[in-house]
């Protein structure tokens, strides 16, 4: 029998370190923190190998990594900086500075619990903690999905109607430390693809702006409301994106936005975001459970609520759950509120789990315990 | 249900960090993707502290693998310190263990890595020893494509010493 070549295994790190270089950033600012270490270490080493262009800035924290990143993007530069959990609170103050002079930075964050207490594992508190920074938040399954994510997202945030910095999220050890089968492309063809960062504003000595100026009452909220038109129209350019990738290099994550799993004749859906999502997938393959599906949100901001809402349509729907991976204390959950208002006027039950705080592990077992067992569930449940 | 689909193999690799448990996890992953499968390696950190406990897990498959959970079950453990048997449950279908064969007991298939290591290392990394007794006696890898591993993953002086672990063990009975 022969059989199709499977990609040879790449870590994480690796492959995401290949796209920064192959994306030709000009900038990468670096400060350490678990579980994202290993991205700033390999780029470190591109760059001690010679085989990495961009300036590397070692700096004191992430506040001044971001600060670093933002001064560098401002004038001209397409830049890459990565970071999880505590440091991306360090750098929250800095975040909406980033979205609010409309400056294309694509980050990872390896999603970590926030402390306290102390916690280097994986969930979702960190990102969702700056869910309303206004920058675009893709969240990843694979390693491969987070390679060719990273090439996306240039194009993507350096769109003359987009302009907003990107945080490509992946979770922490589920994905920052695996190594797993990916296919690398070319240089030329990310290159191709990319293209060159032509900035639609910039800092030059030759030709003065000034930007991130006073704005008073009469026009601060001018500035917003442009910045929340870009949000808006990026939902089409990440499809759009998602497809231009697909036809040229094959793979594709859904519509971009969400990707849905075994609907056609499910009742009862899973619905989540991250490395959890594969998992379930398996589950659901090696179950032949044509009666359970799954939508995996790959973009959470800005939301596609009309992308799920039309999935939800499906009048075979009777039960939802969704996981949540991180708390938003007394109030509903990120996942769930945004669900539960896409419900409202469905015959459907909706109920929350919030699931892996801090790392727990998650099995396949307890993710069908849950649907086995929905109805003695409460409406909000920490497992 | 099970964590572990049909035709999958699952490994697990139990060490003290400092003893390259994670690398040895990747050097595995990587021999088995050489020879046109499917692969997931990832760790379990304790503390991030040199001596304390690390997990790392394989996952093999001639398929797609899907589940990112922590291998719980696994076909194989492989055991850099027996110290770690007096505060962890292992369970597992064979169990590798880093044990003076002469001490061995009943349930393990013990391997003295740290002997060989320490005689080429001037150190107790015993990850590339006992990885290449666990590939010698399960024929899982060949030891061409462990040596093809070892190769992307060390450089220099390392990977020589690495090398000749590897040969050693291969040419001992």
């Amino acid at each position: 029998m022969t059989k199709e070549k499977i990609p040879i295994a790449i870590e994480l790190s690796d492959a995401v370190a290949q796209a920064v270089r192959q994306c030709e950033v000009n900038v990468i600012t670096s400060y350490p923190i678990t579980p994202q270490t290993l991205i700033l270490e390999k780029l470190s080493k591109l760059k001690a190998n010679g085989k990495l262009k961009a300036e590397f800035v070692n700096v004191e924290s992430e506040h001044s990594s971001l600060s670093a990143a933002i001064g560098a993007s401002a004038a001209g530069s397409r830049v890459f900086t990565s970071t999880s959990s505590q440091g991306l609170l360090y750098m929250a103050e800095m975040l909406p500075i980033a979205s609010g002079l409309r400056l294309p930075i694509v980050m990872v964050n390896a999603n970590r619990a926030i402390s306290a207490p102390i916690n280097i594992w994986n969930d979702h508190s960190d990102s969702m903690f700056v869910r309303d920074s206004s920058w675009i938040q893709i969240y990843c399954e694979s390693v491969q999905e987070a390679y060719d994510t990273i090439i996306q997202a240039y194009k993507i945030a350096e769109n003359k109607n987009i302009q907003l910095p990107i945080m490509i999220c992946i979770d922490g050890f589920y994905l920052s430390h695996v190594m797993e089968n990916a296919e690398l492309l070319e240089d030329r063809q990310v290159k191709s693809f990319v293209r060159n960062f032509i900035p639609q504003k910039k800092l030059d000595f030759k030709k003065p702006i000034t930007i991130g100026h006073v704005a008073s009452p009469d026009y601060y909220y001018k500035f917003k409301e442009e910045q929340e038109k870009a949000m808006k129209l990026s939902l089409n350019e990440i499809k759009k994106i998602n497809s231009e990738f697909a036809q040229g290099f094959k793979r594709k994550y859904g519509d971009g936005l969400i990707e849905t799993c075994n609907l056609e004749n499910a009742e009862t859906v899973f619905i989540s975001l991250g490395s959890l999502c594969c998992t379930i997938k398996g589950a659901l393959i090696e179950k032949k459970d044509n009666k359970t599906g799954l939508i995996r949100i790959r973009t959470f901001m800005p939301f596609p609520k009309d992308e799920i809402s039309k999935t939800l349509n499906n009048k075979k729907i009777k039960k939802i759950v969704v996981i949540d991976r991180s708390l938003a204390f007394g109030t509903d959950n990120p996942v769930y509120s945004e669900i539960k208002k896409l419900c409202l006027n469905k015959n459907i039950k909706i109920k929350n789990f919030i699931l892996g705080l801090g790392g727990k592990n998650i099995t396949e077992k307890e993710l069908f315990g849950i649907i086995d067992n929905f109805d003695s569930f409460k409406e909000v449940n920490i497992l | 249900m099970t964590e572990k689909e049909e035709n999958q193999i699952s490994i697990v690799i139990h060490g003290l960090g400092g003893q390259g448990v994670v690398k040895a996890s990747r050097i595995l992953a990587l021999a088995f993707s050489f020879q046109n499968k499917y692969v997931r390696a990832f760790p379990f950190f304790g503390t991030e502290r040199e001596g304390s406990p690390v997990e790392a897990y394989c996952r093999v498959s001639d398929e797609k693998i899907y589940s990112r959970n922590q291998v719980s079950e696994p076909d194989y453990a492989i055991i850099f310190d027996k110290k770690l048997l007096e505060i962890k449950k292992i369970n597992a279908k064979k169990i590798f263990l880093n044990e003076k064969t002469n001490d061995c007991k009943k349930g393990f298939i013990c391997f003295d890595a740290s002997e060989i290591s320490f005689k080429i290392l001037n150190r107790e990394i015993v990850n590339t020893a006992m990885i290449a007794f666990f590939c010698r006696e399960t024929k899982l890898i060949s030891q061409e494509n462990l040596i093809k591993a070892i190769k992307d993953s060390f450089s220099g002086e390392n990977f020589d010493k690495n090398l000749r672990i590897i040969n050693k063990v291969y040419n001992l009975n």
